[in-house]
């Protein structure tokens, strides 16, 4: 089984995110990076499916397109349990829209696959944390001509292809699709692993493929205007006193609150 | 919850450890109008010691430090929130066993339980160390875990309870103001943006902000933001499954500069072996910014990687721990690694509280709570950490930040007591460099100064002198044999000393006399042309300075105090001026200060001048304007190397020509340059002389240093009524000196102690002595003597046995060497004790 995820590094932010004086981005002077949430999992479910398998001819590759430094990105995914690693250098995040991101990582799937062989199953993130376009899973996968779900809070191999599991309100919606396929999923779908020492050393090892696959198209229609941050919602710690003794004033406001 | 005050006697900003445990002492010593500040939220702001590993390492080599640390733990303990798991630091190199036998010896003198393990007894104590890649370990039973947040909790709610706290967080200091005070702005405001709150007193425990703070109010507070690495690793059933927070001792593992501290079922592993990662305090980002804390910054992998190998190396099994959690934890770094405490000296009853180990937090709490009650601390000297220590050019960012890079790496480092810096040298230096470079002098670095330390020019002496060198690298590391050398040139002919590094000051004015009176214990109203030496004492009568005062006309004096003691002194004399009558100015960088001592000092430099050089027409202690070789100079008969001979002022301009012209006359009468090493070591030790910060610390007072002279001056100065008391009191201990009957080690070979404070005089059955008031007896300064052909040290002992001829013994490197009591009182010289010499 080869499965392919699509994963990409966005700031690791905390509860007030700054934005650049000219409104174009986050502002990242204080930030770290990370890989984006649902991506996390989208690793994680692979490195799961591929270790429930017998055998051991199995790849779980995981691509991301963005600055060089992304490479982090893919060391993070070579200690939880990535196995083959390609970077798409794409620097100047702002002139990267959904549609010139989507032919960019279909050139490298086409790529990938034309030395590898065919990817069973690839996993995208629901949506990025950052840019929250909720288009480049479905754009590529539409471009390969393969089937795509998003919003999967499950999957499991069958014979022919893979059944996926989407929450509703209702329930959960229950997709079976032949491979190959691709699936957009949601944090919560498992919890993901942290590295552990030795993989985080092995994971220094690991050789990243560069794929020159930037040049594929210009950005379609869509672009940034400003971002802005939203005012803030001023909030005031208020101390219900110490340990035990604090227990009354919790009760009397987890009341006031209707908890109870 | 409380109004927000408009008022307040003393605002403390930043509720860490340190400002936590500072209010609950302040309250507890009286003060009953407190407002505790901080940005973040409690209980824990988002400060450093919000992510601190919390252990306890007791054992240091440093009295200060140790006392703090030990205090700490009482304080923790009375709390209820201390965990003793005991800890093992272990070794992978020979040099690391070397080196906790130094620590062994720290930790006799310090009273503190420990024990040196061999690779077996490591492993049955922590059994997943791999015994292949240890040599042996040093074990302290009472390494300790602490809770530092719930203590400050503890500590806020004691003087809240008492009504003398108010405690607002998430409240942001804005501006801190002042007003024009007596010699300096003085505090007048906090302005936060909840308020602004009126008050006499602010005390900055900001952690890594604090100079940020202290900005504000126009001071500095030398310390920079760094990072210490550390992650979380877990889970691992051989931790679990003991249902403990810490069942297993804490491990240093010191060759790699790392640490491993068990977390309940998972294990912490620090570093302070990686990169120095050096941050501004405005790159770090506010809480709300924050993905974790301000203070958790963002884990960069790469640096750590070398670290989670050797982990693996000495315990195996922490490679198949996942990594939870790993940051970047900031702390704070200052240019010497020493905390930064006290009163600043730019702003009046603005206090430093910065650059503290939780380690260190309640035992600093209780000291500045002391120092800003009784104007010094009591429960230990703080000199080294004092933030007068630092002179103006250690107070800038390269400074902080080129030196905090070069000793990152020595936080778990082997420093030796004599250990110079690497970077920034060549700063500040003496009108005769050129010349001293071309004698190839050897520096040491002096208060920021290029002090020579010994001449290699001066080599030829060695041989011709007979001087040994010294078998174990430890003892001839920063040392040289030439010093000796040099030492019996001095004694035989002459020697040419550049004291440039001496801290000058001159006070002045209509109001200079009481002023001077009320600052020393000895009579300073003396004819002009007249020195005085004399302790400078804190209000407690204990020594806060030893300096030499020299009446230059009937309104001007000029001090002359030590290279490192000028930033502490030059605080206390202005901070001691009055509103107006006295002006003080600081003339270190104008004046250059040369010796000339020997017995051929004073006809050589009689060529040189037509003033009458006669002990006849120019007695000791005393000050003469002198022309030499046409050079205007001020010429003082003093000395603190034991052999005639003057100490020379001119003009910093003029140093260079001086130099010249003493060395060519000197040609005649067999000078010789002449480093530091014989004047403050070799020739004051022979002598007796005491020095600042060694044997003369606010924890003895004159009496018990021998320095009390047979009356007291009638009029009143800091610190009288507590010296009247010492001189009535009986006594409880006596400085003495030591003499070495043997160096011999184990191995056959003679040791040098080295009298950096921390070995301990023991009895010759081993046992420590500790004087009726607590104080242990230690070596203060040891050396040779040269001229005695002696190996001496220095100590205070209890009354009973500061009697000559008292056989004792002094530990060095774990090995007790036996010494006699030589000298003790007032007269501590053992060479030419009559003083005949120096009034040849």
């Amino acid at each position: 089984m080869r499965i392919l995820v699509c994963v990409k590094r966005v700031p690791a932010v905390g509860s007030r995110i700054n934005v650049t004086d000219d409104g174009q981005q986050v502002d990242t002077a204080h930030l770290g990076f990370t890989t984006s949430p649902h991506e996390e999992c989208a690793v994680e479910e692979a490195a799961q499916i591929v270790e429930r398998l017998d055998g051991d001819d199995h790849a779980v590759v995981v691509l991301t397109l963005g600055p060089e430094a992304s490479a982090e990105q893919l060391r993070y995914a070579a200690s939880v349990g990535g196995s083959e690693f390609a970077l798409v250098t794409a620097e100047g995040g702002l002139d990267w829209d959904p549609q010139r991101t989507a032919v960019a990582i279909t050139d490298a799937v086409r790529e990938l696959e034309a030395a590898g062989g065919l990817f069973d199953l690839i996993l995208f993130g629901n949506e990025s944390a950052d840019g929250g376009n909720f288009q480049v899973g479905i754009r590529v996968a539409h471009a390969l001509g393969r089937p795509i779900v998003n919003g999967i809070k499950g999957i499991d191999v069958g014979e022919r292809g893979f059944t996926a599991r989407r929450e509703t309100d209702a329930g959960y919606e229950v997709y079976e699709l032949e491979a190959p396929c691709a699936l957009g999923v949601k944090e919560g779908i498992n919890l993901p692993r942290y590295p552990t020492m030795k993989g985080r050393l092995a994971s220094r090892k690991a050789q990243i493929q560069e794929l020159d696959c930037a040049g594929g198209a210009d950005a379609g229609g869509q672009s940034r205007v400003r971002l802005h941050r939203p005012p803030e919602r001023a909030s005031t710690t208020v101390q219900l006193g110490d340990s035990a003794e604090a227990a009354p004033a919790v009760v009397d406001l987890l009341d006031e609150l209707g908890v109870l | 919850m409380s109004d927000f005050p408009a008022r307040a006697d003393c605002v403390v900003i930043g509720a860490g450890i340190v400002g936590n445990c500072l209010v609950g002492h302040l309250s507890d010593l009286g003060w009953t109008d407190i407002v505790l500040l901080d940005k973040g939220p409690l209980p824990n702001p988002g400060g450093s010691t919000g992510h601190a590993s919390n252990f306890i390492f007791p054992v240091d080599h440093s009295k200060e430090i140790v006392d703090l640390t030990v205090d700490s733990q009482h304080q923790y303990e009375a709390l209820g929130l201390q965990n003793t798991c005991g800890g093992i630091e272990v070794a992978r190199s020979p040099e690391r066993m070397e080196e906790f036998r130094r620590r062994m010896t720290s930790a006799t003198c310090w009273g503190i339980e420990a024990k040196l393990l061999s690779v077996d007894e490591v492993v049955e104590m922590v059994p997943f160390i791999d015994p292949d890649v240890i040599l042996g370990g040093f074990y302290t039973p009472s390494v300790s875990a602490v809770d530092s947040l719930e203590t400050g909790t503890q500590m806020r709610r004691r003087a809240t309870e008492a009504g003398h706290l108010q405690t607002f967080a998430n409240t942001e200091v804005l501006d801190i103001e002042t007003v024009t005070g007596a010699n300096r702005p003085r505090i007048s405001a906090v302005v936060t943006d909840r308020g602004r709150i009126e008050c006499d007193t602010v005390a900055i425990a900001c952690g890594v902000w604090s100079p940020k703070l202290a900005e504000m109010a126009g001071a500095t507070i030398p310390l920079t933001p760094a990072v210490h690495q550390m992650v979380d690793v877990g889970p691992f059933d051989a931790l679990v499954e003991t249902n403990q927070e810490l069942a297993y001792p804490i491990v240093r593992d010191m060759d790699t500069f790392c640490y491993e501290r068990q977390s309940a079922g998972s294990m912490e592993v620090g570093s302070y072996a990686h990169r120095p990662i050096l941050h501004r305090v405005e790159d770090i980002p506010s809480n709300e910014e924050a993905a974790l804390s301000p203070t958790e910054m963002p884990f960069t992998p790469d640096d750590f990687d070398d670290q989670l190998e050797q982990a693996i190396e000495l315990m195996e099994f922490l490679g198949d721990g996942e990594i939870k959690y790993a940051i970047n934890g900031l702390l704070s770094l200052t240019p010497d690694a020493a905390p930064v405490l006290g009163p600043t000296p730019e702003v009046e009853n603005l206090w430093s509280v910065a650059a503290v180990w939780v380690k260190e937090g309640p035992g600093v709490g209780r000291l500045m709570a002391e120092w800003m009650t009784h104007g010094y601390p009591r429960m230990t000297d703080p000199h080294g950490s004092d933030v007068t220590r630092f002179y103006p050019q250690d107070r800038n960012v390269i400074h902080i930040e080129t030196r905090a890079d070069e000793h990152f790496n020595k936080t778990y480092g082997i420093v030796h007591p004599r250990e110079q810096w690497a970077t920034r040298r060549n700063l500040t230096c003496g009108p005769a460099k050129a010349r001293t470079d071309d004698l190839g002098a050897f520096y040491f670095e002096a208060g920021g100064w290029e002090r020579p330390h010994w001449y290699e020019s001066n080599a030829d002496l060695v041989e011709r002198y007979g001087v040994e060198g010294r078998t174990h690298e430890w003892d001839a590391r920063w040392w040289s044999p030439i010093t000796d050398a040099e030492h019996m040139h001095l004694r035989e002919h002459c020697g040419l000393v550049d004291i440039s590094p001496f801290q000058v000051f001159e006070v002045s004015g209509p109001g200079v006399v009481p002023y001077i009176e009320k600052m020393a214990v000895n009579k300073c109203d003396l004819p002009v042309g007249r020195s005085i030496y004399t302790p400078v004492l804190t209000a407690d009568g204990g020594f806060r300075s030893d300096l030499t005062i020299v009446r230059l006309s009937e309104d001007r004096f000029r001090i002359a105090t030590g290279a490192f003691d000028g930033g502490r002194d030059e605080y206390w004399f202005r901070h001691n001026l009055p509103a107006d009558g006295v002006h003080f100015e600081n003339r270190t960088e104008a004046v250059a200060t040369y010796g000339v001592w020997g017995p051929n000092a004073a006809a050589l430099l009689q060529t040189l001048t037509e003033t009458d050089l006669s002990q006849e027409a120019f007695g000791y202690g005393q000050v003469r304007d002198a022309l030499l070789s046409g050079i205007p100079t001020q010429m003082f008969r003093i000395s603190y190397v034991g052999d005639a001979g003057f100490e020379i002022y001119c003009p910093t301009s003029a140093g260079l020509a001086l130099w010249d012209a003493i060395t060519q006359a000197g040609r005649d009468f067999e000078l010789r340059p002449v480093g530091a090493g014989v004047y403050g070591t070799t020739g004051r030790l022979e002598k007796g002389y005491r020095l600042m910060g060694a044997e003369l610390e606010s924890d003895y007072n004159p009496v018990e240093a021998g320095l009390a002279r047979p009356r007291v001056k009638a009029a009143d100065f800091i610190g009288k009524e507590a010296y009247l008391a010492a001189r009535e009191a009986p006594l409880a201990a006596q400085l003495s000196t030591l003499r070495f009957e043997s160096l011999r080690c184990a191995e056959g070979y003679d040791r040098f102690p080295m009298g950096a404070g921390n070995e301990p005089v023991l009895t010759p059955a081993g046992e420590r002595i500790v004087d009726s008031h607590g104080r242990v007896s230690r070596v203060t300064t040891a050396g040779n003597a040269p001229s005695l052909g002696a190996y001496l040290a220095m100590a205070y002992l209890p009354p009973e046995l500061a009697a000559v001829g008292t056989e004792l013994s002094v530990m060095y490197q774990h090995e007790q060497y036996p010494v006699t009591v030589a000298a003790t009182g007032a007269n501590l010289a053992l060479f030419d004790p009559d003083d005949s010499r120096m009034k040849a």
